[in-house]
């Protein structure tokens, strides 16, 4: 049995190691295209930072890790899928055929449509090659424009005023994470930002860089910034084009079932790339993130390796730290229709949480400054727990997760039958 | 064999003792709030619970962590926190669903329950036996000690940790 899995990031990697585990005796091949021992993007900020080197940043850290598990991971491009005939064309030249294949090759970030992108100076913040061209131009003092307040702008963000950079950040929607925190909460992180030293732009949008040292960046607001560096970070998009005319079914990402099996016989994918189920919503999303990789990787290593485990949905979370307050959210964070929700804001000391219910249940939250047992909302939601009494404490006082979490679920007090 | 930490909430009477246990031998102070064990309470009902990680077969947060900073030991089963490889992502805090790992902003990584290597200290400093640490059954474990025969060894060589700094760029310079 030959196991190909094309991507070396997180997904293919914990896939692989799955894989081994429960296929003692197959073949598994990491066909990877970047330049680099498998690596986690999520390190990047820490590597920018100096708080890690790049061996820090490494999925596996133990010399021969991959050898020791009879892994092999070759660093080519996989340029085509060929279903029918169960092979896969490398770049190198190479046709390779497998039993079983998993797409794991994530996403790409993507510019926008600004006049002047592909200017010297002009980076992503995406692979460790980006990371390193950041860190030659993003010296303490240089001017840096950070274009993207979503997620990953404003988890580089940090590392970018750590390092003592003098940085404007322009974000086109009126707050920062848009998609994760509503006005409240985005309101408060673009304050707290403010206070430490970074300027941030919200409602605003670059329309042009003009090339140079430095390169001008102009914006729609009439206003034009000069900058050492600017990075980009809009946007990304699941890497999908090398499957066109595969046969194999894509949307925005792969299209996968709930054993993440794709349209064609014996392929799969995970991770960035597949367009899996959400929990929340019961739609059919590309979430890019970390967590979901890693549940993906095992689902998906179980059922190619034939042991049939159903993927019930994954929860969009997210967890951030821009300058020491941090946030959080939670799948239907901004409300269900129909539900109630409540919300506990002390705006002079930065803390935020908000709880989302539908009928008796959790299904969604957002907290800022949270940072004690903010995992047992995911427990909350994903068990579908039936607060009870519960609810009403937690509208009284949202902080009471965990009591609201084990008083539905340990045997304490009344359903232990003791009070 | 392997040992788990038993926790009984009705024999428990709220006198945190494993809390300044838990937080003096791991954290060097008699603070609650550094402790990874954790009495929640219940004032209506008058009842109190203690809690931690229940050391999980799923391992969540190890699967989430993205720098292989969380490990099994293979001793006692207990995930571990490797401090020196823990970049303070604090992924694992939002993926594991019992809220046991807690992200402490004073050394920029998380904590979680590592068993004391195989003599926590809650369980002996618990009055009332609400905390033992007792055999796990065999159900169950079979998997978990697959697991900890597979777990991955130590990295190699890493930066030492040091605390987080945040000091950014002033424009008054
Ligand atoms: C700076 C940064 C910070 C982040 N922080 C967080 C965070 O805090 N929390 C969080 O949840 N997520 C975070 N993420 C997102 C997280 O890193 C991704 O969700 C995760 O990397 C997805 O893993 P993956 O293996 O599916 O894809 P990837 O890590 O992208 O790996 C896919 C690999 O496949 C390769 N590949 C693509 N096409 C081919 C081909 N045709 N042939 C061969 N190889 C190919 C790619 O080059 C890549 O190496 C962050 C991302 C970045 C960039
Ligand atoms: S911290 Fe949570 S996810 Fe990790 S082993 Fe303990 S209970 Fe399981
Ligand atoms: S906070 Fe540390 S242990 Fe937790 S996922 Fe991040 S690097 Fe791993």
């Amino acid at each position: 049995m030959h196991h190909i899995i094309i991507g070396a990031g997180p997904t293919g990697v914990v896939a692989a190691e799955t894989l081994r585990k429960l296929d003692a005796g197959s073949r598994i091949t990491i066909i990877g295209d970047e330049p680099e021992a498998p690596y986690s993007r999520m390190a990047i900020p820490y590597l920018l930072i100096d708080q890690i080197d790049a061996s820090g940043t490494h999925l596996r850290k133990g010399d021969g890790h991959y050898a020791n598990h009879n892994i092999e991971v070759r660093q080519d491009r996989v340029t085509r899928v060929q279903s029918e005939r169960k092979s896969v064309s490398l770049q190198s030249g190479a046709d390779v055929s497998y039993d079983k294949l998993l797409i794991a090759t994530g996403s790409r970030s993507v510019s926008p449509p600004v006049p002047g992108i592909d200017s010297p100076g002009v980076h992503a913040c995406w692979t460790l090659q980006d990371a390193r061209d950041i860190m030659q131009r993003a010296q303490a003092g240089a001017r840096v424009v950070l274009m993207g307040a979503g997620f990953i702008g404003s988890i580089i963000l940090e590392a970018l005023a750590t390092r003592g950079t003098d940085l404007t950040v322009v974000e086109m929607e009126d707050r920062m994470v848009p998609r994760m925190m509503n006005a409240v909460a985005g309101g408060l992180i673009k304050a707290w930002c403010e206070n430490k030293g970074v300027k941030v732009l919200t409602s605003t949008q670059v329309e042009v860089i003009d090339a140079g040292q430095p390169l001008t960046v102009r914006l729609n607001n009439g206003n034009a910034l000069a900058a050492d560096l600017v990075i980009a970070a809009t946007g990304v998009q699941p890497n999908v084009d090398f499957l066109e005319g595969s046969g194999i079914r894509t949307d925005y990402g792969v299209l996968v079932d709930t054993q993440l099996a794709t349209s064609a016989t014996d392929v799969y994918a995970a991770g960035d790339v597949a367009q899996g189920l959400d929990f929340s919503t019961g739609q059919y999303t590309v979430q890019a993130i970390q967590p979901t990789a890693a549940d993906h990787g095992r689902i998906v290593a179980s059922n190619m390796a034939g042991r049939t485990q159903t993927h019930r949905g994954n929860l969009n979370m997210n967890v951030l730290d821009t300058l020491g307050l941090v946030s959080s959210s939670f799948g239907a964070w901004m409300g269900v229709e129909g539900g109630d929700s409540a919300e506990l804001l002390d705006a002079a000391r930065f803390r935020y949480l908000n709880l989302q219910f539908e009928d008796d249940r959790l299904v969604g939250a957002s907290s800022l400054g949270l940072t004690e047992h903010v995992g047992v909302i995911r427990g909350l939601i994903q068990t579908r727990v039936r607060l009870r009494e519960w609810k009403q404490k937690l509208m009284q006082d949202p902080t009471r997760i965990m009591e609201a979490y084990l008083a539905n679920t340990l045997a304490i007090g009344h359903n232990a039958g003791v009070v | 064999m392997l040992r788990a930490l038993k926790l009984e909430p009705e024999k428990c009477t709220g006198c945190l003792q494993c809390e300044m246990a838990c937080s003096y031998e791991n954290e060097g102070v008699f603070n609650p709030a550094k402790s990874r064990i954790k009495v929640f309470t219940f004032h209506q009902e008058g009842r109190f619970a203690p809690y931690t990680c229940t050391q999980c077969e799923e391992a969540w947060c190890l699967h989430s962590c993205p720098v292989e900073a969380i490990v099994i030991n293979a001793d006692t089963g207990a995930k571990e926190v490797l401090d020196n490889v823990c970049v303070g992502c604090k992924v694992c805090t939002i993926a594991c669903p019992f809220g046991t790992v807690n992200y402490n902003q004073d050394s920029g990584k998380v904590m979680k329950c590592d068993l004391c290597g195989g003599d926590p200290w809650c369980a002996k400093a618990c009055p009332t036996g609400a905390i033992t640490y007792v055999d796990v059954d065999n159900t169950g474990l079979d998997r978990m000690r697959a697991w900890a025969q597979q777990s991955p060894a130590r990295p190699a060589s890493h930066v030492e940790p040091r605390p987080k700094e945040i000091a950014t760029y002033s424009r008054a310079q």
